[in-house]
C-alpha cells in the first residue's frame, strides 16, 4: 500500500492541527473556567427567583428581567416603566459618550503630535502616554480626587487668584466622573489613533495643499477619512470600558451618582436581588456586543489601525 | 519626506494641535505629580503643605494591614503571572504561523474575551460561581483569586508573545528538524531562546495587570484577603491621610519600574538580534 504525497501532507496537517488544539487547551480551559464560562451562570441566574438573604431560590422566574425594564407598584400592583433603571442606563451611556468625545478631542491632536515627531523620539512619546495607563486605576482616581476636592489644588489656586470666593464643589458630581473617566481612558484613544496616523501618507496631504485646500479642509477631508479605522477603534476602546466603569463612579461620584456597574453591584450587595443583578449584567453585555458589532462591521474588514 | 525645501510651509503642522497635545500630557501627569508631592507632606492633611517629611512612608511601613495586603498582592500577582504566561505561550504557539484552520477564530475570540467582557460582569459571575464552590468544598484560600487573576491576565501575556512569534521565521525550526532534532529539542533550543523576550514582556504585563486589579478582586476575595488595591478602596471611604499618598507612591514606582523594563525589552525586537 503506497501513500501519495497528498495523503501524507493531509496526515501531517491533521496531526499539526491536533497538537495545536492540545497546546491551546490550558489557556482555553483557564479562561473557560474562570472568565468566559461563568458568564453562562449569570444568564442562568437571571431566570431564577431571588433568595431572602441574597443568592437565589432554584425556581424559574422572569422577575429579574421584568424588573430590569418595568416596576410594579407595591400598593396597587400597577406596572410602569422602571424609570430608575432607565435613567441609570441612559446616564451611563451619556457619560460614556461624553467621555469618548472628550478623549477624541484631546486624543486626536495628541496622537497627531506624536505621529509627526521624528522617528526616533516617537516611541518615547508613546511611552510617556502609556505610563499612566499602567498605573493603578484606583490610584489615578484618588489622584483626581485630590486635585479637585474642596481644599484641593484647583480650588486653592482659584481662590488665591481671586477668581472665586468660595471653593467650588467638584468632587462627587457628574463633572468629577467625566473628568476621571477622560483621564483614565485617554491613552486608549491615543494608541489606536497613533497606529493609524503613523501610516498616513503625507504626500496626499501635500497634494491637497497644492490644490489650494485650507488647513481645515485638509484635516476634515483628507486626514480624518484616512484615519477613520483608528478613530472608530479608539472610540470603541474608550466607550466600552467607560460604559461599564465601576471604580471611577464609586470613588469620584460619591455613591449618589450611580452608573450601571454600581447598580449591578448594589443588587449583589445591599439590594439582595441577584436575579435582577444578573439580568442587568446580561443587558450590559448586550450593549457592549452591539458596540463591538458596530466596530467589526466598520473596521474589521478594512483591518487597519485596530491595534489596541 | 517628499517636502519642497524651497517652500517655507510645513505640511504636517496643524495649528493648535501641539498645544492640545501638551495639555493632554499636563492633564495626565498633574494629578499623579500632586499625589506624589503630598506623600512627602509633614502635616496630617492631604491639602495643606506643611513641610517635607518621610513620616507617612514610615507610618505605611509600620501599618501591618498595608504590609499584609502588599505581600498578598505580590504573591497573587507572581503566581497568576506565571500561570497566565505559561498558558499564553502555549496558546500563542498554537495560533500563530499557520494557515487558518477550523476553530482558529474561536480560539482568538476566547483568548481575547477577558478584554471585551465588562469587568464588573466577570466579577459578579465569579462571585456566583466561587460562592457555590466555597460551600461545596469548604476551601476558601487564595486559590480563587489566583484562578481569577490568571484567567484575565492571559490576553495581556498573549499579545506580546504572539507579536514576537509572528516576526519569527519558521526556517530555523525547519533546519533543526532537518538535522533530526525532536520537536521538543527544537522548541527548547531554537524556539524558546528566540521567543524569550516576548515571554518576558508578557510575564511583566500580566504581573502589572494582576497587581492593579480592583473590581474582580473586590468581588472574589473572602474575608481577610484584601490586596493592596482593595485595601485602598476600603480606606478611601474614611478620612484620608497622606499615608495613602505614600502607599500610592511606592505602588506607582513599582509599576513604573516594571513598565520601563518592559518598554526596553519590547521595542524594536528585530534590532536586538545580531
Amino acid at each position: 500500500m503506497s501513500v501519495t504525497p497528498a495523503e501524507l501532507g493531509e496526515t501531517i496537517r491533521r496531526k499539526d492541527i491536533r497538537s495545536r488544539w492540545l497546546l491551546s487547551a490550558p489557556a482555553m480551559l483557564l479562561i473557560g473556567a474562570a472568565s468566559a464560562g461563568p458568564l453562562l451562570i449569570v444568564v442562568l441566574y437571571s431566570f431564577l427567583a431571588p433568595g431572602s438573604y441574597g443568592d437565589v431560590k432554584w425556581a424559574f422566574s422572569t422577575d429579574g428581567w421584568f424588573n430590569v425594564f418595568l416596576s410594579r407598584d407595591i400598593f396597587d400592583d400597577t406596572v410602569s416603566l422602571a424609570d430608575a433603571h432607565f435613567s441609570i442606563f441612559w446616564r451611563s451611556v451619556r457619560i460614556a459618550l461624553a467621555t469618548t468625545a472628550l478623549c477624541l478631542l484631546l486624543g486626536f491632536p495628541t496622537a497627531y503630535f506624536i505621529a509627526t515627531r521624528p522617528q526616533h523620539s516617537r516611541s518615547l512619546w508613546l511611552f510617556v502616554i502609556t505610563i499612566p495607563f499602567w498605573t493603578n486605576m484606583l490610584i489615578r482616581a484618588f489622584a483626581i480626587q485630590e486635585v479637585i476636592r474642596t481644599e484641593g489644588l484647583v480650588n486653592t489656586l482659584l481662590m488665591k487668584l481671586g477668581l472665586v470666593s468660595a471653593p467650588i464643589q467638584m468632587l462627587f458630581t457628574d463633572f468629577a466622573i467625566l473628568l476621571g473617566m477622560t483621564y483614565v481612558h485617554l491613552p486608549l484613544m491615543v494608541l489606536p489613533l497613533y497606529a493609524s496616523l503613523e501610516k498616513l501618507d503625507f504626500r496626499l496631504v501635500e497634494a491637497a495643499y497644492d490644490l489650494y485646500a485650507s488647513r481645515f479642509n485638509v484635516l476634515m477631508k483628507v486626514i480624518v477619512p484616512l484615519v477613520k479605522p483608528g478613530l472608530i477603534a479608539g472610540s470603541i476602546l474608550v466607550f466600552i470600558p467607560a460604559l461599564s466603569s465601576y471604580v471611577i463612579p464609586r470613588v469620584l461620584g460619591g455613591g449618589k451618582n450611580l452608573m450601571v456597574g454600581n447598580l449591578i453591584e448594589l443588587q449583589f450587595g445591599q439590594g439582595r436581588n441577584w436575579p435582577l443583578g444578573a439580568a442587568l449584567s446580561v443587558t450590559l453585555v448586550a450593549i457592549v456586543l452591539v458596540a463591538l458589532l458596530f466596530y467589526v462591521r466598520n473596521v474589521g474588514k478594512t483591518g487597519g489601525g485596530a491595534h489596541g | 519626506m517628499a517636502r519642497n525645501p524651497a517652500r517655507n510651509f510645513s505640511i504636517k503642522r496643524l495649528p493648535g494641535f501641539a498645544t492640545i497635545a501638551m495639555l493632554s500630557f499636563f492633564i495626565l501627569y498633574l494629578p499623579i505629580a500632586t499625589l506624589v508631592v503630598y506623600a512627602f507632606n509633614a502635616g496630617t492633611s492631604i491639602a495643606a503643605w506643611e513641610g517635607l517629611s518621610l513620616r507617612w512612608f514610615l507610618s505605611a511601613w509600620q501599618n501591618q494591614q498595608v504590609i499584609d495586603a502588599s505581600i498578598r498582592s505580590l504573591q497573587i500577582a507572581s503566581v497568576a503571572a506565571i500561570i497566565a504566561t505559561a498558558c499564553a505561550t502555549l496558546a500563542a504557539l498554537a495560533t500563530t504561523r499557520t494557515t487558518p484552520y477550523r476553530g482558529l477564530t474561536f480560539k482568538y475570540s476566547l483568548l481575547n474575551s477577558p478584554l471585551l467582557v465588562p469587568e464588573i460582569v466577570t466579577a459578579v459571575a465569579l462571585l456566583i460561581l466561587f460562592s457555590r464552590i466555597k460551600v461545596w468544598t469548604g476551601y476558601s484560600g487564595l486559590g480563587y483569586l489566583i484562578a481569577a487573576h490568571s484567567a484575565f491576565c492571559v490576553p495581556f501575556a498573549y499579545l506580546p508573545i504572539r507579536a514576537r512569534l509572528e516576526n519569527m521565521d519558521l526556517s530555523l525550526e525547519r533546519a533543526a528538524a532537518d538535522l533530526y532534532a525532536t520537536p521538543f529539542k527544537t522548541f527548547r533550543y531554537v524556539t524558546l531562546p528566540l521567543l524569550w523576550p516576548g515571554i518576558l514582556a508578557g510575564l511583566m504585563l500580566a504581573f502589572v495587570i494582576s497587581l492593579d486589579d480592583v473590581v474582580i478582586t473586590e468581588f472574589v476575595k473572602s474575608g481577610g484577603q484584601d490586596t493592596l488595591p482593595t485595601y485602598m478602596l476600603g480606606q478611601l471611604r474614611r478620612v484620608v491621610t497622606p499615608e495613602m499618598n505614600a502607599i500610592s507612591t511606592v505602588f506607582l514606582m513599582l509599576s513604573l519600574a516594571i513598565v520601563t523594563v518592559f518598554f526596553f525589552i519590547s521595542r524594536n525586537p528585530q534590532k536586538d538580534d545580531p
